[in-house]
């Protein structure tokens, strides 16, 4: 059974790509599209590792990072923030509430890849 | 130096300008020409058959001598001093600058004019790329389709081997998100085409296109007053209200300010404030309304009225705005959150007791605004739930600003975002005008 990522993100196309990318890759995959429970769905799931996108409805990616961060069981759980705002000040927002990488839309399936396999070694 | 002692300042000018010699026009009006030199240096008075026959082969009004052109000049002279106190200009010589230099002096006015235009122009700007949560949405909305269209588009390209029914779906996909994509982008550019030809780059979103609908109106509705007009005509003739939002908005505006017209006619209140200062508290108990409407009565009086101008703003708990009526001298911010030490904040903090503060904003020659603001529960209480609490302060513009006896006006801000203020315990983020973009 292969690492297991869990991708909160709103946009359903988007998932069903990163899902395909990732399932041909080895890991398996779990998605959930609100912000209002999605600290609940990541302790409930425990995944390797979480992408997670900064818009989404009900919750903002930087409110649920931080309670992510502020859990001892999620505190050094691997993030990847997604956003379309490539601001420095955004990237700087992200690694200061506890981000492991930033990506801004739109990015690469190699790139999503790549930064994936750096957050959690096979 | 006063204005009137400059009438000989102005006739050297007038005279320099014509070519003519100080000895040949003290000849012509029959003086001396070493009484004349006294005259254009301001030290002799000048009046009478002499100013009348001087202006005379001026080619001039005697008043444009003894009261020159440059009232208004000096005005913007003094304004731009004020904008610039730490400078050292000094402000009995704005007359002075005006009447041997006048052209000098309309370069600066013009100057210092063109300043605020274009500080207006960035305030706005850049409240709508920080707080426009539709750009900002539309933005998301565009580059989220984009890297669906990407990612999508990049299996079915990079990958050898899909099975059919996946490779059907992206390509579905890819076809929906392109539609999507198309509409997005339609919708952005329209957004923006119709922020450029605002011309003053401002209305845009629903909110703006109703506050430019108000301010069309100068938020007073005569129609309205008489309890017969159709709501809906007026809706459809204004210009500005382009998309089905803003006339949503409009039209509960305008369906209130009707109900209140009815409670407190404009006439009855004009009449009270002929002879009252706009006092919502006493407005109130002397015609049975509720504050909150007091207020908004006061506030849609005629700015010609005997109450002059006056500004409100409401906002609901959060402290975002729901109501923003601007008055000259106090911004308003159009998106996000404006200076939490209004008199409205506070008043949110301290729900049903009444404040009244005086105040002025930074780095503003807009004088000092008497506020007055109340936090109350919308609707009726209920034990059951939470009361939802709504602000509202009226901003009284208080003419006689030096007034040394009143107590010091509090400084506040517009919003953190473009507020000079530097040491302030409430700031949020950095001021672009203290530190740049």
């Amino acid at each position: 059974m292969g690492k297991h990522v869990l991708v909160i993100e709103d946009e359903p196309n988007i998932i069903e790509a990163i899902s395909f990318i990732l399932s041909r890759d080895g890991w398996r995959v779990d998605s959930h599209s609100n912000g209002h429970d999605a600290v609940e769905v990541v302790l409930a799931k425990a995944p390797d590792l979480v992408i997670l996108d900064v818009m989404l409805p009900g919750r903002s990616g930087y409110e649920i990072l931080t309670d992510l961060r502020a859990r001892p069981e999620t505190a050094r759980l691997p993030v990847l923030m997604l956003t379309a705002r490539g601001q420095s000040k955004d990237r700087e927002l992200a690694e200061r509430l506890g981000a492991s990488r930033f990506m801004t839309k739109p990015f690469s399936n190699a790139d999503v890849l790549e930064a994936l396999r750096e957050l959690v070694p096979a | 130096m006063p204005q009137g002692q400059l009438t000989g300042t102005r006739i050297r000018e007038r005279r320099g300008r014509q070519g003519m010699r100080q000895a040949d026009l003290a000849a012509r009006v029959g003086i001396s020409a070493s009484y004349l030199n006294l005259i254009e240096h301001n030290k002799r008075r000048i009046g009478g058959k002499v100013l009348v026959a001087i202006a005379a082969e001026l080619g001039v009004e005697p008043a444009q001598l003894t009261e020159g052109a440059e009232a208004a000049l000096i005005a913007a002279l003094r304004e731009a001093r004020a904008a610039h106190s730490g400078a050292g200009a000094e402000a009995e010589r704005a007359e002075e600058l005006a009447g041997r230099f006048p052209g000098w002096a309309e370069v600066l006015a013009r100057s210092h004019r063109r300043a605020a235009t274009l500080e207006r122009t960035v305030e706005t700007l850049t409240d709508r790329l920080t707080h426009d949560p539709h750009l900002a949405a539309a933005l998301h909305e565009v580059l989220s389709t984009v890297t669906a269209i990407r990612s999508t588009a990049a299996i079915l390209a990079d990958t050898r081997e899909i099975e059919p029914e996946w490779r059907d779906r992206f390509q579905r996909n890819i076809n929906e998100d392109a539609g999507r994509l198309a509409e997005s982008a339609q919708a952005l550019v329209t957004y923006l085409d119709r922020a450029g030809e605002a011309g003053d780059g401002e209305a845009a979103a629903p909110q703006e296109e109703l506050d430019a609908f108000l301010a069309e109106l100068g938020w007073h509705v005569p129609a309205l007053e008489g309890g017969q007009a159709d709501i809906e005509a007026l809706i459809a003739a204004a210009g500005t209200l382009k998309s089905a939002p803003a006339r949503a908005l409009a039209r509960s505006w305008l369906e209130r300010y009707a109900d209140e017209a009815a409670l407190l006619p404009a006439r009855a209140l004009a009449e009270w404030c002929a002879a009252n200062p706009p006092d919502p508290g006493r407005v109130a108990r002397e015609f049975g309304v509720p504050v909150p409407v007091a207020m908004r009565r006061i506030a849609s009086l005629p700015a010609d009225g005997p109450a002059g101008r006056i500004g409100m703003v409401s906002c609901d708990a959060s402290g975002t705005l729901t109501y923003r009526k601007p008055v000259d001298g106090f911004a308003v911010p159009r998106f996000g959150a404006a200076c939490p030490l209004w008199p409205l904040f506070a008043a949110l903090g301290q729900p049903m007791v009444p404040l009244r503060q005086a105040v002025r904003q930074a780095a503003r020659d807009g004088g000092r605004f008497l506020c007055y603001a109340l936090a109350l529960p919308q609707g009726d209480v209920d034990f059951d739930a939470p009361p939802v609490l709504e602000a509202h302060m009226l901003i009284v513009p208080q003419a006689g600003a030096a007034d040394t006896a009143a107590a010091p006006a509090r400084e506040v801000g517009v919003s953190c975002r473009i507020c000079p203020r530097g040491a302030c315990a409430a700031r949020r983020e950095p001021s672009i005008l203290a530190d740049g973009f």
